[in-house]
């Protein structure tokens, strides 16, 4: 595996993160991740239309005129979403009825965009297979670690399975109510970004200005 | 070298003429996305149907789920074939409230879909908007010790954006009802979808459909039940906020299907017979 291809699939993990670093994609990071059975089957189906979605537009490149080129590529986003929307209701039918239209709206999802605008049209079919690839496990990771923290908080189960024994089971965890709430992912992204920024000092933005004191109030003496 | 050119140039099929024209060429501009949109056609076709069969599958085990939710029968754990055994499927002649014992329920998809059993709903009688419908309808029963205990009826209506199909449960007085439960509809999600709301289906049990002059009074109203020591209460299930018209679509559909022109006759007659037995 060369360095480049290496750095796009692994950068977009921590480094460059769709979620916590770029803050594309949060519309179904806030709907999807209640639990973790429907995060991970999006977190599936995002990956995957990531990928083939950029494996196929990198290999039509020099054939998409510039001026209707988003009409092509979303045409080709659209089937490989309602091919991956098909796969889960013949084959995850239950979880897909809770992710109802949210399987859907990948379409629309701007991580899947802004790969194929900004890499799939200019580079060749594998290294857009695995920017793809690359992206959506950066996607896939943050919207696990969001849902594992509101399952487990939330409802004090992973993956449906108890782990913290709630009180309505008869154990001692009072849940939390608030991580089932869409404001709950804003904290947990909140803490998430500044957990990378500490940790990676140099993910921090420089202040586009800042506030200085130009005179200072005289007082007398 | 030129003319060698120009032949080979003449000699290409219409496919590679194309693909040869500049990028932003009209012949491009105009050809790109036709040929994309019917590659794309085809590869959703083609998926579509070959996993046509398995979503079949699940549809239909969605559709004894909820019929059994609506009886409140599922249990945790339990197979839903094997509790379905416990419900015995009916074919009713809706005109005249009688069973059609002559038509197999297990041919009895095809029968509901047969075009010669359609029957046109009179307008003034077409409160769910169906414009036509089957004259069979399959009801399922649930006996316990040889006694009926419970009716479980097909309705469907349009809504606000779709055609509604669910199942209403009624106890063997053939008024109160059991629970209400839909399978399938393409309700606004987070709005007219919330009637998957367990909590707003809740609402439904123990309310009675008919008055004491037999008239179908059951409604979803606007906002709460406001005073639930009216004599009206009981008739009437609170609305869901932002979900009016499909609220007036439930109230519709369920006004149609216990009407004269729906289920009334056959309600009708087991309310004569209710010590029928099996």
């Amino acid at each position: 595996m060369t360095p480049e291809a290496k750095a796009s699939l692994f950068d977009p993990l921590i480094k460059e993160n769709p979620i916590t670093i770029q803050i594309l994609g949060l519309c179904s990071a806030l709907a999807v991740t209640t639990s973790m059975m429907p995060a991970l089957l999006m977190s599936l189906a995002v990956t995957g239309v990531l990928a083939f979605g950029g494996a196929v537009i990198s290999a039509i490149r020099r054939h998409i005129p510039d001026n209707v080129r988003i009409v092509v590529q979303l045409t080709i986003i659209a089937s490989l979403v309602i091919v991956a929307d098909q796969i889960l209701k013949a084959y995850a039918f239950e979880t897909s009825r809770q992710l109802s239209v949210f399987v859907s709206l990948i379409v629309t999802n701007c991580i899947v965009l802004a790969r194929v605008e900004t890499f799939a049209m200019k580079n060749n079919v594998a290294a857009s297979f695995v920017d793809g690839l690359g992206n959506g496990l950066g996607y896939s990771l943050a919207l696990m670690t969001i849902a594992a923290i509101r399952e487990l908080l939330g409802a004090g189960s992973l993956f449906g399975f108890p782990v913290l024994p709630t009180l309505a089971d008869g154990g001692w965890y009072y849940p939390n109510g608030l991580m089932l709430l869409p404001p709950g992912v804003y904290f947990i992204v909140g803490f998430l970004i500044w957990g990378i920024r500490s940790w990676r000092v140099e993910q921090v933005e420089q202040p586009e200005f800042r506030i200085r004191h130009v005179h200072r109030a005289q007082t007398d003496s | 070298m030129s003319k060698s050119a120009q032949s080979r140039g003449e000699g290409r099929g219409w496919l590679s003429r194309v693909l040869g024209a500049p990028k932003n060429s009209m012949t491009k501009t105009l050809l790109v996305p036709l040929i994309v949109a019917l590659f794309s056609a085809v590869m959703v076709a083609g998926a579509a149907i070959a996993l046509r069969p398995q979503y079949q599958a699940n549809q239909e085990r969605n559709r004894q789920q909820n019929i059994l939710a609506a009886a409140n029968l599922l249990q945790p754990g339990v197979s839903t074939a094997s509790l379905f055994e416990r419900v015995e499927p009916r074919v009713v002649d809706l005109a005249t409230g009688d069973y059609a014992p002559d038509i197999d329920p297990s041919t009895l998809e095809r029968a509901v879909r047969d075009p010669s059993t359609l029957v046109t709903v009179p307008p003034e009688l077409d409160a769910a908007f169906i414009k036509e419908r089957s004259r069979y309808a399959v009801v399922y029963l649930l006996y316990e010790a040889d006694r009926l205990q419970q009716i479980i009826l097909p309705v469907y209506g349009y809504g606000l954006w779709s055609t509604m199909y669910g199942y209403v449960a009624l106890e063997s007085d053939a008024n109160t009802i059991v629970g209400l439960r839909f399978y399938q509809h393409g309700e606004t999600p987070g709005l007219g979808a919330e009637i998957d709301n367990p909590k707003w289906q809740d609402l439904w049990s123990g309310k009675k459909i008919y008055s004491d002059a037999g008239e179908p009074l059951i409604e979803v109203v606007k906002g709460p039940v406001l005073s639930a020591s009216r004599s009206s209460a009981v008739h009437q299930v609170d609305g869901i906020s932002g979900a009016t018209l499909t609220g007036r679509g439930v109230t519709n559909l369920l006004q149609y299907w216990f009407g004269a022109h729906g289920f009334g006759p056959y309600l009708q007659s087991l309310r004569e017979n209710t010590e029928e037995t099996r």
